[in-house]
């Protein structure tokens, strides 16, 4: 036996990499194919929205919330616009709260379709259940459309409620696509759930274990995935989540099969809740009319949501001038990137993007 | 006893007609115009399938993903291929640094060399092939590996890590699913009696895919990880080497590289066709009956439901991990390919010069151990015993009062 | 489940879809239906109703709306007019989030709906006050109820709306059955 010298080689994944969602950097060291350390950089998509917010008037800045999780702008402007309600008092009237919940289980929809069409990318199918994915969440995209006029950053809520009415034929679409959406997804789940190579690259591949995911304060999908039964819609409900029945899915392994699979069956759930706000959708006013530059009291609140990632959370505190004195975000996607390092460690090169990508994070709300 | 030469009809038709041209004494000079001239049709041949093919995928792929597929070339987008080489003739052709200048130069062409060389032996049709080679099926299994040296020049000439971790596990995985594949065809040459391509189109009275169903799976598989195929298409993994050993291949040296690809594509399916699925013979009947159509077109026809067969598995299936593909070959493929093997001696044995009915009767024989060892296998490797989705539960919370 | 079945199931899923209607279109040719609330470029801006207040630029999260008044002596029905000199819309840094039409107290700026404004320099995608006045009069209806309570969509053929056409007024809504006809399957 020959003991041949061999030697470990670093790797740049990133910033420019078919599959890092966004602009992120590993700088992953080997030793042949198996991970011996991560380096995660970040930073490369970094806006400054906080800061910018600091300079916006309190309507203004929801469309910058449109660019944080650009795949979920629906549930930020929620949680935005939840914290300035906070902030200044001012109550919505039930129409407009229950639009809201409905767009956000929509947007929700979309975004996990997404996030699992990407995973399912990562994992090597050349683009067949991205596609369908994708041809689903075109449809809600074009509710998003008829309702504000724009498909990704849509800027539909306002403090006080949501733009305008919706346009009347938002409700028979809303129909259809609650109707045609679940075989759609279960489709996919037939396409994918069950295959046997999905489940060898993902059973038991890049374990997030519940102690490890409550340490690192992980939410969202992530976390339930790992065991632990926590969703924001139900623990603070907001909105109108206290009136609306649906269940939790929630994880035993933590593993990547598992995060995946939470995301489908939400996707369920979220039909489910999204069903009830069309069946019980009140009449009245869509929005408590607020002035464009309204001076919220001086004090501070914080709101947060139960977003496609994870808790989305807005801290504002107000001077008592027409703009935020202070807008700290806590994003979901940051905190959940934070345990990635330690979940890849000793995984091979084919693992990374799996682990990667089935913790759906967004760069855009990384880097803020 | 008739030669080779003599079954080889387009060949010596040639021969024929350049004899009559030149004099009597200048007959090598005939024999090499009429090589050229087959060997210009077979390489044209070949490579006008591989464009076909290439838009054929793309056009499949897409509509697989209920996409269009690239419609703008020509009509319905037939002339895509050409578009796309003279793309790649016009592009910058870049060279790294750190490239090593010999090897990166002599990859791409080595593996086109390689692809193009194993197109001598496959018979196109009835008198239609270069070259009947008494060792064609070693020919075709031993040549192709060339390309898996092409490849690690390549992925380590490049002076790039993921073309070296890509060319790694190129060199890793090949060697292992050589073994195999090999074996997978050792039964259709126990059946067939010999190494010959044509032989062996001419012994398959029933279609060896019906009496090797499990020598036919493992040589799909294997084969589909020899041309690196979805889903074992590692080294060139998009979504973890960005393109695995052509990472820094551009321009018309990266075109060579794919039409190395989808050559072996082609010639892989067109290897398949001979082997199991008769060739240029009518598949549903007895050679001794009408054939239908011409052998050609039967022989076509095929090729094209095998490219198909692989379009719809690349659009299905996701890609494996290194690991689980070389266990997949020792543990799984390996071992099937010996069972079917010695499932076949026996048979071959015990019937030496078997009937029409009789072949039926090994068909059966043969599919009853196929079922079994796929049944057996998969119980054996199976890792999770429960319905894998029920790690996901729905739990009922109560709302918090807000 | 065990044997390949899994994968058996997939590889009928992706055949079932083998033999489905493209979703994607051909796109110059072809155009996926837009909804007439789309917020697009070539904003329609009429001079008639502008009063020169500058509130969309103020309102404009960006800033990108340049505007230079002069006082014109016309008068206008809710005050006093003022004459543009400039009114430029930086519409590279645009994103379309359609605050300034939310906050055109006079109904006299809308969104467009085009989508398609590519130019090969930055400093060529500026919409100026005379391109503004040239341009087509097909409003986007995001926050004009007014334009969609009509029925108004700016992609049927028609006349385009004219500056009295474009106030706050009523008119009659669409039936169920026309709207599940145009909207759900017709798109």
């Amino acid at each position: 036996m020959v003991n041949l010298p061999s030697e470990q080689i670093t790797i740049n994944l990133g910033p420019q990499h078919p599959s890092t969602h966004g602009v992120f950097r590993l700088r992953v060291t080997l030793d042949g194919e198996v991970i011996t350390d991560v380096e995660p950089i970040f930073g490369y998509l970094h806006r400054g929205t906080e800061k910018l917010a600091e300079e916006r008037t309190y309507t203004q800045i929801v469309t910058l919330t449109d660019r944080l999780d650009y795949t979920s702008s629906m549930i930020n402007n929620q949680a935005y616009v939840l914290a300035v309600e906070k902030l200044a008092g001012v109550t919505v009237p039930p129409r407009g709260q229950y639009l809201r919940v409905l767009t956000a289980e929509l947007q929700r929809i979309a975004s996990h379709l997404m996030g699992v069409g990407f995973f399912l990318q990562d994992l090597g199918a050349s683009g067949t259940p991205l596609m369908y994915c994708f041809r689903e969440r075109e449809r809600i995209l074009d509710l998003f459309e008829m309702l504000c006029g724009a498909r990704v950053t849509v800027s539909y809520m306002r403090p006080g409620g949501v733009f305008q009415e919706p346009p009347p034929e938002f409700w028979p679409a809303v129909r259809h696509l609650l109707d045609t959406t679940p075989d759609a997804i279960a489709e996919l789940e037939r396409l994918i759930s069950e295959n046997e190579i999905v489940l060898a690259r993902t059973k038991g591949v890049g374990v997030l274990t519940k102690e490890k995911a409550i340490d690192s304060a992980v939410s969202g999908p992530n976390l339930r995935a790992s065991g632990v039964a926590w969703d924001l819609r139900k623990a603070d409900p907001y909105d109108v989540y206290a009136d609306m029945d649906f269940a939790v899915p929630v994880g035993s392994n933590g593993d990547s099969y598992d995060r995946f699979l939470v995301r489908v069956m939400e996707v369920h759930q979220s039909i489910r809740i999204a069903e009830q706000c069309y069946r019980d959708m009140p009449g009245g006013p869509v929005r408590s009319e607020l002035p464009f530059f309204f001076r919220p009291p001086p004090g501070d609140a914080y709101a947060h949501v139960e977003a496609s990632k994870g808790e989305l959370g807005f801290y504002l505190v107000s001077d008592g001038g027409i703009a935020p004195y202070r807008c700290k975000i806590r994003s979901p996607s940051f905190i959940n990137l934070t345990v990635l390092a330690e979940m890849l460690i000793g995984w091979k090169v084919a693992d990374l993007m799996v682990i990667f990508g089935s913790l759906d994070v967004n760069m855009g709300e990384v880097d803020r | 006893m008739e030669s080779p030469f003599d079954r080889n009809g387009l060949f010596s038709g040639l021969y024929g007609f350049f004899a009559d041209l030149t004099p009597e004494s200048f007959a090598w000079l005939a024999y090499l115009l009429a090589g050229v001239v087959v060997v210009f049709i077979v390489i044209n041949g070949v490579m006008l399938l591989t464009a076909f093919e290439t838009y054929m995928e793309r056009r499949v792929l897409g509509r697989f993903q209920t996409r269009l597929g690239p419609n703008r070339v020509g009509p319905f987008g037939l002339l895509q291929p050409f578009a796309d080489v003279f793309k790649l003739l016009i592009k910058e052709d870049l060279r790294p640094a750190m490239a090593d200048r010999l090897t990166f130069f002599l990859a791409p062409v080595l593996m086109v060399a390689a692809i193009l060389l194993v197109a001598a032996v496959v018979p196109f049709g009835p008198n239609t092939f270069l070259a009947d080679l008494n060792i064609g099926v070693l020919f075709i299994v031993g040549i192709p590996t060339i390309a898996t040296v092409a490849m690690f020049l390549g992925g380590w000439g490049s002076g790039n890590r993921f073309a070296l971790l890509g060319a790694a596990r190129a060199v890793a995985m090949l060697i292992s699913y050589e073994v195999p594949m090999i074996v997978s065809l050792a039964g259709v040459l126990l059946l067939a009696g010999s190494m010959s391509l044509v032989d062996v189109v001419e012994a398959q009275r029933l279609p060896f895919i019906v009496l090797q169903p499990l020598g036919f799976f493992v040589f799909l598989v294997a084969a589909s990880a020899e041309m690196n195929r979805s889903p074992f298409d590692l080294m060139e993994a998009e979504s973890e080497l960005t393109a695995g050993f052509h990472t820094e291949f551009s321009g018309i040296r990266f075109g060579l590289l794919q039409l190395a690809e989808f050559g072996e594509l082609v010639i892989i399916s067109a290897v398949l066709a001979v082997i199991f699925v008769s060739g240029w013979q009518n598949p549903f009947v007895s050679p001794d009956y009408a054939q239908w159509l011409p052998g050609q077109l039967w022989f076509l026809l095929k090729l094209v439901f095998f490219l198909l067969l692989f379009t719809w598995i690349r659009a299905t299936l996701p890609r494996m991990r290194v690991d689980q593909v070389m266990a997949f070959a020792w543990k799984a493929l390996f071992p099937l390919a010996i069972i079917n093997t010695l499932v076949t001696a026996v048979l071959v044995v015990a019937w030496p010069e078997p009937e029409y009915g009789q072949l039926w009767i090994m068909a059966a024989i043969n599919w009853a151990v196929a079922i079994a060892c796929l049944v057996l296998f998969s119980r054996f490797l199976e890792r999770h015993r429960e319905r894998p989705t029920a790690s996901v539960q729905l739990v009922e919370i109560p709302a918090e009062a807000s | 489940m065990p044997y390949g079945l899994g994968i058996a199931k997939g590889m009928m899923v992706t055949l079932r879809n083998l033999v489905r209607k493209p979703v994607t279109v051909q796109y110059p040719e072809q155009r996926v239906a837009q909804h007439h609330r789309f917020r697009g470029e070539d904003f329609v801006w009429y001079e008639e109703r502008c009063t020169g207040c500058a509130s969309c630029a103020k309102y404009c999260p960006q800033g990108i709306i340049k505007i230079v008044t002069a006082p014109s002596g016309e008068m206008t029905q809710e005050g006093e007019k003022y004459k543009l000199e400039v009114f430029d819309i930086e519409i590279a840094r645009c994103m379309f989030c359609g605050l300034c039409v939310e906050a055109c107290p006079y109904d006299a700026l809308h969104m467009g709906s085009g989508f398609e404004r590519a130019r090969p320099r930055q400093s060529d995608l500026v919409i100026t006050v005379d391109e503004l006045k040239a341009s087509a009069k097909k409003p986007s209806t995001w926050f004009r109820p007014q334009l969609q309570d009509r029925g108004y969509d700016p992609f049927q053929p028609g006349d385009d709306v004219s500056w009295q056409d474009a106030g706050r007024e009523k008119s009659v809504a669409p039936t169920y059955e026309e709207m599940l006809q145009r909207w759900v399957q017709g798109r």
